[in-house]
This record gives C-alpha cells, structure tokens and sequence, in this order.
C-alpha cells in the first residue's frame, strides 16, 4: 500500500510539474493532489449567518441536544442501575478529546466502532440496558455531549495493523462508484469541492463537528445520517446505521481529516 | 430536562442597552404535513411567547406554522434594575415552558 501511495504521489508531482512547464495560467486550480488540498472544514463554506448560529452557544440549537445530553450523563439506566457518570466521572474532563479518537477499535468486535455504538455497547454492557435507537433524541444528545467535550481539540485517529484493513476498506468506499448515478464520493469532495451542487455548496467532506444540527434537518443527525442522504442523493440503496460499510467509511472520513478540530455541535445549512 | 436556552449579561449599567436570546427546543409540527400512508399529522407549535422584566412584560410574540423547529429569538430591552427575567412559551397540547435568568443592574 505504501509503495502504491509513493507512486500515485510522485506521478502527480510530475503531473503538477509538467503543467506547470506547459502554462503559468493553471494556477488557481484546485490542486490535483488529494493531500496537497489545504483542508477545509465545512464551516469555511458557510454563509455569515449560519457561522454566526454555530459560534453562538446561545443560537446554536445544538446546544439544546448537548443540555439534554448533560442531565442524561447522570440518569441512572438499566437493571444496574448505573449512570454514565457513576464509573466515568464529569464528563468534562473524562471525556475530552474522547470524540476526536472515534471511529476506535473495540476488541470484543474486533472491529472499529463508531462513538454511537460505543455509548450503547456502554448500556448494554455495563448499565444493562436496552440499547438506544440511531437518530434517536437520546443517542444523539448524549453523543453531541461526549462531542462537545472535544470541542477545539484535533482529531487523532490512530491507525495500527488492526484498524488498516478498516480504513482500506473505507477508502475504497469512498473511492467505488456506486449507485444509479454511477458516482464515487470522490468524485464530488475530491475532484469538485468548492463547487456548487444546485445551491449547496460542495465540500471537501471532513466530518469535523458531528452529530450537527442542520438546517435542512431542523434538528441534530449524526454522520451516518448526512453519509446516507449522500447515497439517497447519488441514488445507491443506502446501507444500515450501523453497517459495517458505514462505519469504515466514517473511520477513513476522520482519519482524513485528522488534525482539524472538532466543532461538535456544528450547525450546517 | 433543560430544554430552552435564556442568555443575556449578567451584569449591566443602569440604562444600558442588553441584549436577550431565548432559544427553546420544540419540533412546530406545521399540522400540514402527512405520514406516508396519508394520514395528517396534528398541528403542535408554540403559539405565544412573552418575557417578563421582574414581573413587567417587555416582549410577546406570536408564533405561526410557518415558524422553524426549535425557534430563536433576539431582542433588546433597557436594563433598569437587578432581576429576573423570565421567557414563557405557550403552546398547542397545553404545552407552557418558563425559562428565567438573572441580572445585577450597577
């Protein structure tokens, strides 16, 4: 894989060379390589207005799943009758930089798990309770609260022998054409960002401040959510929250944009 | 659980100009949209907001169907003396939230 990635690396550099040989009039051109892009967070596409709803603690309607997150780190759950703070403690501080690290590997599923199934692998195992539903007020409450708590710090994926094949597999999701439409993600956030889809403008899709409160949605959704209104959009079958393919694309998503900050809970339009 | 946010200064001078924003949680189901098997959804927003300065209205509004979920509001009032003030929405289904905040006027 290493040796693939020097490859396809230097032959852009080349690429970008050559063209620069030919013409001076290709500067100001989204650059040909992926990893040369400066990275941009889906705020720098935003109007003043909505930037201003997401800087905002008291506009920001996120903030309204985040309070409601906070009452329910301490509600006591399930047959043990055990909240989230009785073994974790303030979440301010047991909980920073926890989000930043999500997608991570859990060794019982020898997977990777997204920061929703780690909250209801938490419920089930250890307050025994019934697991939360995806997109339910209570899953994403609490997740834009552990999220908040990493609010400004920047993402750090860790990838290691185990996670590879995941973030391979998700890469190559990104990367396959898929649907009716025929499209890659790629296609859009890699080839054309900075361009505009109808009115909407196409961004470089960094997952930077999940779950997020959309304007579009009037509420807050998690990323698996946006992921599959992406699918619906390039009309492919959309896979299940939770879906192994979901949740390696969210880890090849963070992983890409590792070392942006986290702006949980982000407004978007 | 805390459902509606109240922010404005905690402190202000006599006669000084403060701003308040009041932001609560509540989906305003329009009443006009259907299920996919067709049937109406009910009707089910705030109707009325009022904010009361130590027991004084100083703003009402009323709200419509047409008005977003989760709504948000700014206003301006003049800041006369230490208090409370309170934001009530009222709505559809007896629904009726107060959410208040304090002020120290020097």
């Amino acid at each position: 894989m290493n040796c693939g990635f020097t490859v396809s690396r230097s032959c852009c550099i080349a690429l970008l060379l050559a063209t620069a040989a030919i013409s001076t009039s290709a500067a100001g051109i989204a650059p040909l390589a992926a990893d040369t892009t400066p990275r941009r967070s889906g705020y720098d596409f935003m109007g003043r207005e909505t930037r201003a709803m997401q800087d905002d603690d008291a506009a920001n309607p996120g903030m309204l799943w985040v309070l409601d997150g906070e009452a329910l780190w301490s509600r006591k759950a399930g047959a043990a009758g055990r909240s989230c703070f009785d073994c974790h403690g303030d979440a301010r501080s047991s909980m920073k930089g926890v989000a930043a690290r999500y997608p991570a590997f859990d060794a019982a599923r020898a997977r990777p798990v997204n920061l929703e199934q780690r909250i209801n692998l938490c419920r089930t195992g250890k307050q025994k309770a019934p697991s939360l539903a995806y997109e339910s007020k209570d899953l994403l409450a609490l997740t834009a609260y552990v999220g908040r708590q990493s609010r400004g710090l920047p993402i750090e994926i860790a990838i290691d022998e185990r996670t590879l094949p995941f973030l391979d597999a998700g890469r190559e999701t990104f990367n396959r054409r898929q649907g009716q439409l025929n499209l890659s993600c790629a296609q859009c956030h890699d080839d054309n960002w900075g361009k505009r889809l109808a009115g909407n403008a196409i961004t470089q899709a960094h997952p930077t401040g999940y779950p997020l409160y959309r304007i579009e949605w009037q509420g807050v959704g998690s990323l698996e959510r946006r992921l599959r209104n992406c699918l619906v959009g390039t009309r492919t079958q959309a896979y299940d929250f939770g879906a192994p393919e979901l949740v390696d694309l969210e880890l090849f998503l963070m992983w890409r944009a590792r070392g942006m900050k986290i702006e949980t809970p982000a407004v978007r339009p | 659980m805390a459902r509606a946010l109240v922010k404005l200064p905690a402190s202000a001078r006599r006669g000084e100009i403060i701003e308040i924003k009041a932001l609560v949680a509540h989906d305003m189901e329009t009443g006009f949209r259907r299920t996919q098997t067709g049937a109406l959804i009910p009707r089910n927003i705030i109707t009325d907001f009022a904010c009361t300065y130590n027991g004084a209205e100083i703003f009402r509004a009323e709200f419509y169907p047409a008005i977003a979920a989760n709504p948000y509001l700014a206003f301006t009032t003049r800041a006369t003396d230490s208090g409370t003030i309170a934001c009530t929405w009222t709505g559809d289904n007896g629904y009726s939230l107060t959410e208040s905040a304090a002020i120290t006027v020097a």
